[in-house]
């Protein structure tokens, strides 16, 4: 029988096999071919802001050749880096993030470490809760929550909208839930053993966190931790709603809300503003990055 | 094992002479545990559980928040023409930007694990910059390619005697325009993710395919697709939520525009309810996600129990 | 150094017993294997000792002090565990004086312990490596070393061998019989290789259902088996058992296998076995190397020779395994390969009833 199949085979393996390599080189030019096409979409965004950042207002209203730059200059860079206002956006946004990360990183390493081992009653449901309320957007919550500060506000005189620190509170309920989620997945993956070890080795529950389980997930401490600073420094609408005065904005809201001045856009500046805005994610992606994919991929392949 | 640790405890509740071992038990771990994890819980009962059902009560008020209208403002909304066509238009933009991600996704994935090896990560850094800019900032270079006046897209198009095309200005291509947008900062979430996963399919599966003679579709059909099954079905379900609920893009490309032809649930929302300080109405707005979203956060769940029990 | 006595210890999981009432004394610098098949209770039973399980009944001492609701850390104990769980991100150094370290141990000290431990294992040259670094047996050295550090009152070891490749864990065998000679250490040692069991012990506990079927010396377990779970699990090949019943003969007693196949009894046996009702269903229990070829033994005392059909046999160079059918039983004999067995072959061989047992075939008790 299998000789049959073999011999019917015999005459055509030839030529497939010639083909065999030919296909696979043709198959690669074809993915590099596809692949520079992608790349060039992907990339054409940020390229044109770098692009028109180095432009000046006549160069820009001009209309030459818009993906050259004729005369290049770093005036949008000088004007928006000595205005004081644009430099309080980047210390706002700075100061939230920072802080953010850190609340974040208080909660959820503790939770997750109690969720990922030392149960409690009705732990499980509350592992299942936290990726639930991951799934909540904050476009979903931006209304009832803008009322409940404005109730808070009226009620004990606390008013925490319109400044700055009103993102303290809101960030985390974006963050928290997620990095508990891949926090609880890392330290899963830990040995039970090795925390039983670091038990009749006489650490506590705490030194058992602290002195083990925190460095040993390092790597999944790092990702969760650069999630927090991306999320922080990229949210739009917590800012956009609760935060007005020039003074208490952070830097998306910022350059958009000043920087286009009614029917003026400078798009030089904007450009140059949008590009320092994304710079700070984009250093830490260009040095951390495999730590930045093992979060992304982290939310579906862990737990 | 941790099964164990909870049995455990349950075991010493039952045993009556274990009073002492009890009370220790609790004092050690339980407490502990819930200790730790009490900011979580007051965060997000605090900040997500309670503003969730204050929206239904909100929903429920008058624009100046005095009285209860009940459905009132339901009924109001299924009378308006713009709220249907912000109902179709979210559906639209969901549905349409979520597949072109997906497949968009797994055939830049597909590419990108063709190639050798070492240089893969080269590819793979650049083509995931779109996800790392802030949405905010990079909606705005699209807002500049897309400029009436002066969009670089139309210069280009120019040179080869077409356009100008209104990107922004006409209702059918700003919706084009902000599914485009769309497609491009999500498109790399999927490609990573198919990424991982095709890694993921150990080798000697398609080494047996091939002996079996399956050409490369076949192989796609028959191992990648199946092997893949549910990271695709994750990823997609996890897109779904955030396209649907998406805002930024919309408010700084067109903020709605032109004609409201392109706002979807949030940005509308947005609109009513802090723009137009229509707080009630923008609640009831925003509800209108819950129930996308939940069918979907019940789908994911159930493939992520499904996994556990695999596990 | 101190003794561990284990009192009607129980260990219930919701409605499963997985321990049911163990009573163990263990005696100061004694080595005492835990053996059996998994989930037979061994590893709870270490994990009670250690306090990582709660006790559901019972009392568990240490050095003459019930510890059940003392803490881990304050038992003075130290484990080896089956994936050696060695702190990942600390050297060889710093895994071994973790605990000591958590005690606030003066430095000095710290390092003259770690590098005599380390010396004592022979992994001084390793101390700055991480433990990825390290060979499988390397890595045991170094759980080993972490306990021996700490100079606890009782070691123990959670099938820390299980995890190594045959050759090695020969090695690591002989290199824990030589550490626990120079500790001298009160050790408890879990492992489901009677092999292991039988080398390393000072005594043995055989359990099987979360019970202790016997405790004995290795020897005792061998000669003297209490059951035939016993019987049957200490030894390999596996001791042979072969359906039978006693009968008297012209006044002396024999045991009859078939209808044409009966052994009269030697002496002692036959005083022994007196008693037994001649009705009962029993087991005749041989281990193999008591069933050689005939040509072996000149005429002895309680040695018969019998002819059988062999089915398959195993050459193992210094011996050759034989198996043949009795009673619906597969018989393992062991002979010397130059005695002719074939497969398929006949051959006459030589059962060694000074060494025999019979066993009570309801009641698996060794008679």
């Amino acid at each position: 029988m299998t000789t049959v199949t073999l011999d019917k085979a015999a005459p055509t393996r030839k030529v497939k096999y010639g083909s065999m390599s030919r296909d696979r080189t043709w198959a690669l030019r074809w993915s590099y071919l596809f692949l520079v096409i992608f790349a060039i979409f992907s990339l054409t965004p940020p390229v044109y802001m770098l692009i028109t950042s180095l432009k000046s207002s006549a160069e820009i209203s001009a209309a030459t050749n818009p993906w050259w730059v004729f005369h290049p200059t770093i005036d949008n860079y000088l004007g928006l880096l000595t205005s004081n206002q644009f430099l309080r956006f980047f210390w706002n946004s700075a100061m939230v993030s920072v802080f953010v990360v850190t609340i974040t990183m208080l909660i959820s390493v503790p939770a997750a470490f109690a969720l990922a081992r030392m149960r409690f009653w009705g732990s499980t449901v509350l592992a299942t809760g936290v990726f639930l309320t991951y799934l909540i957007p904050e476009t979903l919550l931006f209304i009832p929550l803008f009322k409940m500060f404005a109730v808070i506000g009226d009620f004990t005189g606390i008013q925490l909208i319109n400044k700055w620190y009103v993102l303290l509170i809101l960030y985390p309920t974006l963050t928290v839930p997620f990095c508990t989620w891949i926090m609880i997945g890392y330290f899963a993956s830990i040995p039970k053993e090795l925390d039983e070890a670091a038990i009749i080795d006489g650490a506590s529950w705490f030194q058992t966190l602290t002195r083990i389980f925190i460095p040993v997930a390092l790597p999944g401490l790092i990702a969760a931790t650069i999630f927090a600073f991306t999320v922080s420094w990229a949210q739009f609408l917590y800012p956009l709603v609760f935060t007005t005065s020039t003074d208490q904005l952070v830097m998306p809201v910022g350059i958009i809300t000043t920087l286009i001045k009614g029917d003026v856009f400078n798009w030089g500046q904007i450009m140059t503003g949008a590009l320092l805005g994304a710079a700070p994610p984009l250093i830490i992606y260009a040095f951390l990055m495999d730590y930045y994919i093992a979060g992304l991929t982290a939310g579906a392949t862990k737990g | 094992m941790v099964d164990v640790a909870l049995q455990s405890s349950q075991a010493a509740v039952r045993t009556a002479r274990k009073q002492s071992s009890l009370r220790n038990l609790l004092n050690r771990k339980s407490t502990i545990a819930f200790l730790m994890a009490l900011p979580l819980i007051l965060l997000i009962a605090t900040l997500v559980i309670y503003p969730a059902f204050y929206a239904i009560h909100l929903a429920t008020l008058n624009k100046s928040m005095a009285r209860f209208v009940g459905l009132g403002n339901f009924e109001f909304l299924f009378k308006r023409e713009t709220f249907w066509l912000v109902v179709k238009q979210s559906c639209i933009f969901a549905i349409t930007a979520v597949v072109f991600k997906a497949l968009i996704g797994f055939i830049v994935a597909h590419f990108v694990h063709n190639i050798p090896a070492k240089g893969q990560r080269k590819w793979r850094g650049m083509l995931l910059v779109p996800w790392v800019i802030p949405p905010a900032m990079s909606t705005l270079a699209w807002l500049w390619l897309f400029d009436p006046s002066y969009s670089a897209f139309n210069y280009t198009l120019g040179l080869f005697g077409a356009g100008p095309i209104p990107w922004t200005g006409d209702a059918n291509w700003a919706r084009f325009s902000v599914i485009l947008v769309n497609i491009w900062v999500g498109a790399p979430f999927f490609m990573i993710m198919y990424l991982a996963a095709l890694k993921s399919v150990p080798d000697q599966l398609y080494e047996a395919a091939a002996i079996d003679g399956a050409n490369w579709w076949q192989r796609i059909w028959y191992v990648t697709l199946p092997m893949m099954r549910n990271i695709i079905a994750i990823t997609t379900l996890f897109s779904l939520i955030v396209t649907f609920a998406n805002f930024d893009i919309v408010r700084i490309l067109t903020a709605g525009g032109p004609l409201d032809h392109t706002h979807i649930f949030a940005t509308w929302a947005f609109r009513v309810g802090i723009e137009g300080s229509d707080i009630p109405l923008g609640a009831s707005v925003s509800l209108f996600m819950v129930p996308i979203l939940a069918v979907a956060a019940i789908f994911i769940l159930r493939d992520i129990s499904k996994r556990g029990n695999e596990a | 150094m101190a003794e561990v006595s284990l009192r009607k210890v129980v260990k219930r999981y919701d409605e499963v017993e997985a321990v049911r009432g163990i009573d163990l004394d263990i005696a100061d610098h004694e080595f005492v294997v835990l053996v059996g098949p998994s989930g037979c209770g061994k590893s709870t039973t270490l994990r009670m000792i250690a306090g990582l399980e709660d006790i559901s009944d019972g009392d568990i001492m240490i050095g003459g002090d019930v510890v059940n609701d003392v803490p881990p850390k304050d038992r003075d104990i130290a484990m080896v565990f089956q994936n050696y769980a060695l702190y990942p991100h600390m050297t060889v150094a710093e895994n071994m004086s973790f605990g000591l370290r958590l005690k606030k141990y003066p430095k000095a000290e710290i390092k003259s312990r770690v590098d005599e431990a380390a010396r004592m294992l022979d992994i001084s040259e390793l101390i700055d490596r991480k433990p990825k670094q390290l060979s499988g047996g390397q890595r045991q050295r170094v759980a080993m070393g972490r306990a021996i550090v700490r100079n606890p009152k009782v070691f123990l070891f959670d099938e820390p061998l299980s995890n190594l490749d045959a050759k090695l864990r020969v090695q690591m065998r002989i290199e824990i019989k030589k550490v626990h000679q120079k500790v001298r250490t009160t050790t408890v040692y879990v492992t489901h290789d009677q092999v292991e069991a039988m080398t390393l012990a000072d005594r043995v506990v055989v359990m099987n259902h979360g019970r202790i079927e016997q405790i004995g010396t290795p020897n005792e377990l061998y000669h003297n088996p209490a059951t035939r779970f016993v019987a049957s699990f200490i030894g390999s090949p596996a001791m042979n058992f072969i359906p039978c019943q006693l009968e008297d003969a012209a006044g002396k007693l024999q045991v009859r296998l078939t209808d044409k196949l009966a052994f009269p009894l030697p002496p002692a046996r036959a005083a022994r076995y007196q008693k037994v009702s001649r009705t009962d269903k029993l087991l005749l229990g041989i281990r193999p190397e008591h069933i050689t070829e005939a040509s072996a033994h000149a005429e002895e005392a309680g040695v018969e020779n019998f002819d059988t059909v062999l089915d398959v046999t195993e050459p193992m160079g210094m011996e050759t395994l034989i198996y043949f059918p009795l009673q619906g039983a597969q018989v393992c004999g062991r002979v010397n390969p130059n005695a002719g067995a074939r497969d398929g072959a006949p051959l006459r061989l030589a059962v060694d009833l000074n060494n025999m047992h019979l066993l009570n075939e309801v009641t698996g008790a060794v008679l």
